[in-house]
């Protein structure tokens, strides 16, 4: 990477890139909670300080319909149904689950792609939940998005050059060197040549894509930014490369993530915390380290049991969950807590009272878990194999 | 034309004959660019109830040559030569018509994609049992009853109702338990299973996963996996087969291959990995470039663009002269194509045991 001149320094003054020293500590969590539970301290995913992106309560449901000309609502997908999180300042927060979950439309409601059908976002102070598409232009110059697919994202009759420079034109920036030199610095940064300014994307490969990508992302010096699966559709050697990539930027200018992304490994080696969804809901967040060695919800235990290693070591003391079938679908849900129709610890409570995502006894400030009957805070002592799938005797 | 490899990597065996022998296979591709040489020089062996995994990125040449195990190459513009012997029949030579008999009861493929794999027009029951009916002379009825149990044996719930749903009624894991049931619903011997899991979900990818062992257990089946992703070989193949710009840069049984991998690039796979533990502070390791280009391979190693070793070895060999795969020193079976000695691959992992891959990301730089 170059070193970035003045014009591309951190957007917020008061940010500051946190270095790899500081991002270690602010991983490791207290082992032991506090003994008393409050409820401001049950309810809150991040320890106290500004956020830079607040969601609460955040739906989006997309109506069903049917008939031709009298079309009548029968029913509703819903997509992401009651979610909250906060982002602070130069943080990453990752976004996992399977597909179907609502973590991709999450990231459409934040940069307001999608129009919430309740709930709010405030971003940087401000309420843009219902902005007018017209003066979201303004929040966008520090709200920007990364798309997964590296060729539909890119319009493929434009150059490199008005690709990254467009969302300067858009905001009436002019930078003080010139919109070329600075797309040319811009190219240098995420990894290009400035030579590739007069080039087509379809000369390049699909991880320079996603260099082009970010770059176009980096032009406005955005304070956050979603990136909706950014190196799910590169291969495995050029995927690191992005990831590095993605994580200089993060600590160089103080960029807030939002990662949205449903490869666990790659999550827990860019997000300093994680935020589990399942079928519209977050059903856990916690710091990474928490998350990745003390799961307290059965859906995450069974999410990581799942990921195969490379290391065959490590397949065999592996126990294996095997969750019986897919997702149900959004359209019905599960009454209760919704995955209780995949979980082998359900009971009858679980279809009458959906589970509140709080703080549960023995886990560590800040880590939330939507669950009746939450798992042991402990992976050290692992149980039996638990297979649910009837085809698997 | 390159001098032949050993085609097994046993060396010792031309005792009985392997169930699947594949000897040199070539598959060139005549373009106006130039010709491509997806697969160049592939040679592997497999017993009956063992599983080989394939692992290379896109480009490698991976799922070229699975095609080419089903004969899916014939009346293409493809040139293939080499050998594919079959029980000791050579699949290369054989004429379509009596491939064709072959296929999808001797020799089966789970595709990448089921959704375009399946046809929409008609219901997966009836696909089911087409495929066993084009292979056994059975009334409809029976071919139904079959289709049926394969569903249930896949797991599929309900089955008698499901069998007469169509494809776009599946959810994506279903449908990828569908294909399983219809590749097999003849008990083929040789499974070949393309990216099977790529595009499901971990809790999904993990129960087909299991669900293809388990079935291969129970009918002896060979499997040869075709994949990107290491962990998913390492929880289901015996061994392993790494390929590089359509060639074999590494060969041999998973735990040789992935605790103690002989190739640089193997050593970038895994380098660049993230893992679910150990620490996050530190950066992942990419392989610096990208894949290279099937009709201009690089000269002489075509990992050498790439590789952060060249320099130990003298006379810039790595880029003149093509390595040939090498049996490891005090191994039986583990092949690497790499000029590197195996002292200066000791010294480049900074003396520490042979089990230790990641000390070498760090001593290397």
């Amino acid at each position: 990477m170059t070193a970035p001149d003045e014009a591309v320094t951190a957007p917020n003054a008061a940010v500051t890139a946190p270095d790899e020293s500081e991002q270690a500590v602010s991983t490791t969590q207290p082992a032991t909670g506090r003994p008393t539970d409050r409820t401001t301290d049950r309810t809150t995913d991040r320890p106290a300080g500004e956020s830079l992106l607040q969601v609460r309560g955040l739906q989006k449901h997309f109506a069903l319909r049917q008939g031709i000309v009298f079309q009548r609502r029968i029913g509703a997908v819903r997509a992401v149904d009651g979610i909250d999180f906060s982002v602070g300042p130069g943080e990453s927060l990752g976004l996992v689950g399977e597909s179907g979950c609502g973590k991709s439309t999450t990231g459409r409601l934040i940069t307001r792609l999608l129009e919430p059908t309740g709930g709010s976002v405030v971003f940087d102070g401000e309420d843009i939940t219902h902005r007018p598409p017209a003066r979201m232009r303004e929040a966008r110059r520090n709200l920007q998005m990364i798309f997964q697919d590296p060729y539909s994202s890119l319009n493929p009759r434009h150059t490199v050059g008005t690709i990254i420079e467009t969302p300067m034109r858009l905001n009436g920036i002019n930078p003080p060197q010139g919109h070329r030199k600075r797309v040319q610095e811009l190219l240098e940064t995420v990894g290009l040549s400035p030579e590739h300014y007069n080039r087509y994307p379809d000369e390049f490969s699909g991880g320079q894509r996603q260099r082009i990508g970010i770059a176009r992302a980096l032009a406005l010096r955005p304070k956050l930014i979603v990136a909706d699966e950014p190196v799910s559709a590169l291969d495995v050697s050029i995927q690191a490369q992005v990831v590095n990539l993605l994580q200089d930027l993060q600590r160089e200018f103080g960029i807030a993530f939002v990662f949205i992304a449903h490869d666990l490994a790659v999550v827990r080696h860019f997000s300093e915390r994680v935020a589990v969804m399942y079928l519209g809901k977050i059903v856990e967040i916690a710091g990474r380290e928490s998350l990745y060695t003390r799961p307290r919800h059965p859906y995450t235990h069974a999410l990581l049991s799942a990921v195969p290693e490379a290391d065959p070591d490590a397949t065999e003391r592996r126990e294996r969950i095997r969750l019986a079938g897919d997702v149900p679908s959004p359209i019905d849900p599960p009454s209760g807590c919704r995955f209780r129709t995949r979980c082998w610890k359900a009971k009858d409570r679980c279809a009458t009272e959906e589970p509140p995502l709080a703080r549960v006894a023995g886990s560590p400030a800040g880590h939330l878990t939507a669950c009746h009957f939450p798992e042991e805070p402990t992976v050290a002592a692992r149980g039996e194999d638990i297979v649910l799938d009837p085809a698997l005797g | 034309m390159s001098v032949q490899t050993p085609p097994h990597p046993a060396g010792l065996a031309p005792a009985p004959a392997p169930f699947l022998d594949v000897r040199d296979l070539r598959v060139h591709f005549p373009t106006e660019d130039g010709l491509v040489r997806s697969v160049d020089g592939v040679s592997f062996t497999l017993e009956k109830g063992r599983t080989l995994g394939i692992v290379g990125e896109s480009g490698s040449g991976k799922s070229v040559t699975s095609l080419a195990l089903l004969g899916l190459h014939k009346g293409t513009r493809a040139q293939v030569s080499g050998e594919i012997r079959l029980e000791g029949r050579d699949l290369v030579a054989l004429p379509e018509a009596e491939m064709r008999a072959l296929r999808g009861r001797t020799v089966s493929m789970i595709f990448q994609d089921p959704l375009s794999a399946l046809h929409p027009f008609f219901t997966v029951g009836s696909q089911i049992a087409e495929a066993y009916r084009v292979h056994h002379k059975v009334s409809k009825k029976e071919a139904r009853d079959r289709a049926v149990e394969m569903l249930k044996r896949v797991g599929i719930p309900q089955p008698e109702r499901r069998a007469g749903d169509y494809p776009h009624q599946f959810s994506g894991g279903m449908r990828q338990r569908a294909m399983i049931a219809m590749s097999l619903v003849c008990d083929p011997a040789l499974l070949i299973a393309d990216e099977p899991t790529t595009a499901l979900d971990v809790t999904v990818q993990a129960q087909i996963l299991d669900l293809i062992g388990d079935l291969q257990e129970e009918f002896g089946s060979a499997v040869v996996i075709i994949t990107h992703d290491l962990g998913v070989v390492s929880d289901v193949a015996d061994d392993i087969l790494v390929m590089y710009g359509g060639r074999r840069i590494e060969y041999g049984s998973t735990r040789d291959v992935l605790k103690n991998p002989q190739h640089p690039y193997t050593w970038g796979l895994l380098r660049s990995m993230p893992h679910l533990t150990g620490d996050v502070g530190e950066r992942l390791d990419p392989i610096p470039g990208s894949p290279p280009s099937l009709i201009h391979l690089p000269g002489g190693c075509a990992f050498h663009p790439r590789c952060a070793y060249k320099g130990w070895v003298p006379d810039g060999r790595c880029t003149r002269e093509r390595p040939e795969l090498r049996l490891l020193s005090g191994s039986a079976r583990h092949l690497a194509a790499c000029h590197l000695t195996d002292e200066a691959k000791q010294e480049i992992r900074g003396g520490t045991g042979p089990d230790d891959h990641a000390a070498t990301a760090r001593t290397a730089r």
